[in-house]
């Protein structure tokens, strides 16, 4: 369990970035930090593992107080992937990249080699092993920087930004590997303003405004939201969106927190009155 | 129509990469025109920009062969600072372009390369900042920024340049939803009103695609399609491919198969019509 308690962050500049923040994030669940650009998200990521103590308030990762322990011993706990690979690189290749915080944990060079070929093999990454990461296109150095911290396998993994520069295959294999790592009963924190896939795999939002919290909930009620999301800059889903508008037009049945493309088909069959039509596959 | 961008047979490694990151790709961009490249990660976006505005082959080392031409010029050949006043690239990665102590300076910078006028220097940085709406971070640093702001600074530097074709790399990858939008708004305004051409790469294509009149689609380094978006987005989704982030709506209406063979919609505004129609 994470738990922020009374949290303000104020940077030397004097700019408060996050301001009374009091919630705690269990295993088992992927929650979706999101606000406008500079609303605090990243502030709040960089405190989870301690690389930012607070100003005032409590930070605690499983208990631990954050202020009272080193970076390093949290990294094990909580993997942080940056919001810009660039800043995480520094070996010649990737494989060594992979390898290298395993080896500082411990493993020994073999063992750290071995778990760093099955991670970027999981991530479709192996034929780029001999690569230096700085050749490797935007898309690619954002899954090998997911690959670094899996790699070790933290309890809580945490991701700024995880969609920027993906295409949609990246994007699908991405939501597959949440979804596997919430299976394996790690708690998955990301900062998005992509809502469209956060709806499609999140199940809690956190909506960050100014420095503070405006609300906390389950994804179907936040991002169905329209007024909320606006006072934070964010576009309204196209799935609710959408259903709003055909309610709009006369269309009724239509579920008011539909968010997930699955079941935005099998509502909108059901109401075209082809309830068995069998949906094209691989198009949702 | 006078063409903006021309390109033919352009093939490109990079020094010590075993494969061709471009391959014999041939594109003409006519002046005016609102094009969109979308493609997969790693599928040559990036390395057509480049060669585009002569960084490469001048600052990358490879293997380059075929033809560019920006405005009639052969970028290859000509410093880039002339080929930056015709056409300016906003990189994918904003750090990539920041490096003064204030975001005024790192918009003024190129500007005072030129030898403009202070007053002239004044009008234009304003100018991009009031596009941008970073009015307020005009004495930041650009490294105390989040990354979006960092984008919008990124942008309003080109911007001040006031390029006749704008290239523009990913740009709203770090922005927030209402930042993207206000963005490709403020553009295709740029596009309308000043005549800019504008070639962008994205991966947001719902947002996107509705202000574009054409939508090329890269992979593995070739051209693979170039036409009006509902045509390309027809084909892509009758191909089952799924490198390219299709708009949401346009997925429904395809599984529900609402459009039979008229046109894919871009817009709810489209999707809604659809369904209306379908449901008489």
């Amino acid at each position: 369990m994470i738990e922020f308690e009374k949290v303000t962050y104020t940077y030397p500049s004097g700019v408060t970035a996050l301001r009374d923040i009091s919630l705690s994030i269990g295993g088992g669940e992927i929650v979706a930090l999101m606000g406008e650009n500079g609303a605090g998200k990243t502030t709040f990521l960089k405190l989870l593992n301690g690389l930012l103590k607070p100003t005032s308030g409590v930070v605690r990762v499983d208990g631990v107080d954050t202020r009272t322990t080193t970076v390093a011993s949290l990294a094990r706990l909580v993997g942080l992937v940056f919001q810009n690979p660039d800043s995480m690189f520094f070996c010649p290749t990737v494989l060594e990249e992979v390898s290298y915080a395993l080896i500082q944990f411990g493993l020994s060079k073999e063992e750290g080699a071995k778990q760093a070929e099955k991670t970027l093999i999981s991530l479709g990454l192996w034929h780029l092993r001999n690569l230096s990461p700085f050749t490797l296109s935007g898309g690619e150095k954002k899954r090998l920087a997911i690959a670094v911290v899996m790699a070790w396998s933290p309890k809580y993994v945490v991701i700024d930004e995880p969609t920027s520069g993906l295409d949609g295959r990246g994007k699908r294999t991405l939501k597959e590997l949440l979804e596997e790592l919430l299976r394996g009963g790690k708690c998955v924190i990301i900062s998005s303003h992509d809502v469209e896939f956060v709806s499609e795999v999140a199940s809690r939002v956190v909506l960050l405004r100014r420095g503070e919290v405006i609300a906390d909930g389950p994804s179907e009620e936040i991002l169905t939201n329209t007024e909320l999301l606006t006072s934070a800059s964010l576009l309204t889903p196209q799935i609710p969106a959408l259903f709003k508008e055909l309610r709009d037009q006369g269309f009724r049945g239509l579920n008011h927190r539909c968010i997930k493309m699955e079941d935005a088909l099998r509502e909108l069959s059901s109401l075209l009155g082809r309830p068995n039509l069998d949906l094209r596959s691989g198009s949702a | 129509m006078r063409s903006a961008i021309e390109v033919e047979n352009l093939s490109f490694k990079y020094m010590g990469s075993e494969f061709f990151t471009l391959r014999d790709v041939s594109l003409r961009v006519d002046e005016g025109e609102f094009a969109v490249i979308a493609g997969a990660t790693g599928c040559g976006k990036s390395t057509l920009f480049k060669c585009i505005i002569g960084l490469i082959p001048q600052m990358y080392q490879g293997d380059y062969s075929g033809r560019v031409r920006v405005k009639g010029i052969d970028p290859s050949r000509v410093p880039i600072s002339r080929v930056a006043q015709l056409a300016g690239l906003v990189f994918q990665n904003p750090d990539n372009q920041l490096f003064a102590l204030t975001v005024e300076n790192d918009v003024a910078f190129a500007l005072e390369n030129l030898g403009l006028e202070r007053e002239e220097i004044e009008r234009r940085i304003s100018r991009a900042f009031k596009i941008m709406g970073i009015e307020d971070l005009r004495n930041k640093s650009p490294f105390e920024l989040s990354g979006g702001q960092k984008q919008r600074v990124a942008i309003a530097s080109v911007l001040a340049l006031e390029p006749e074709i704008l290239l523009l790399d990913e740009p709203t990858s770090s922005l927030d939803g209402a930042t993207a939008k206000k963005l490709l708004d403020e553009l295709r305004e740029i596009n309308r009103r000043d005549g800019i051409t504008v070639l962008i790469s994205e991966h947001r294509l719902d947002l996107v695609l509705r202000e574009a009149s054409r939508l090329i689609v890269m992979d593995e380094g070739k051209i693979i399609a170039d036409d009006d978006p509902r045509s390309v987005v027809r084909r892509l989704l009758s191909e089952d491919y799924d490198a390219v982030e299709l708009p949401k709506l346009s997925k429904i209406a395809w599984s529900l198969r609402l459009c039979g063979d008229g046109a894919i919609p871009l817009t709810q505004k489209e999707f809604v019509g659809l369904m209306l129609r379908c449901s008489r």
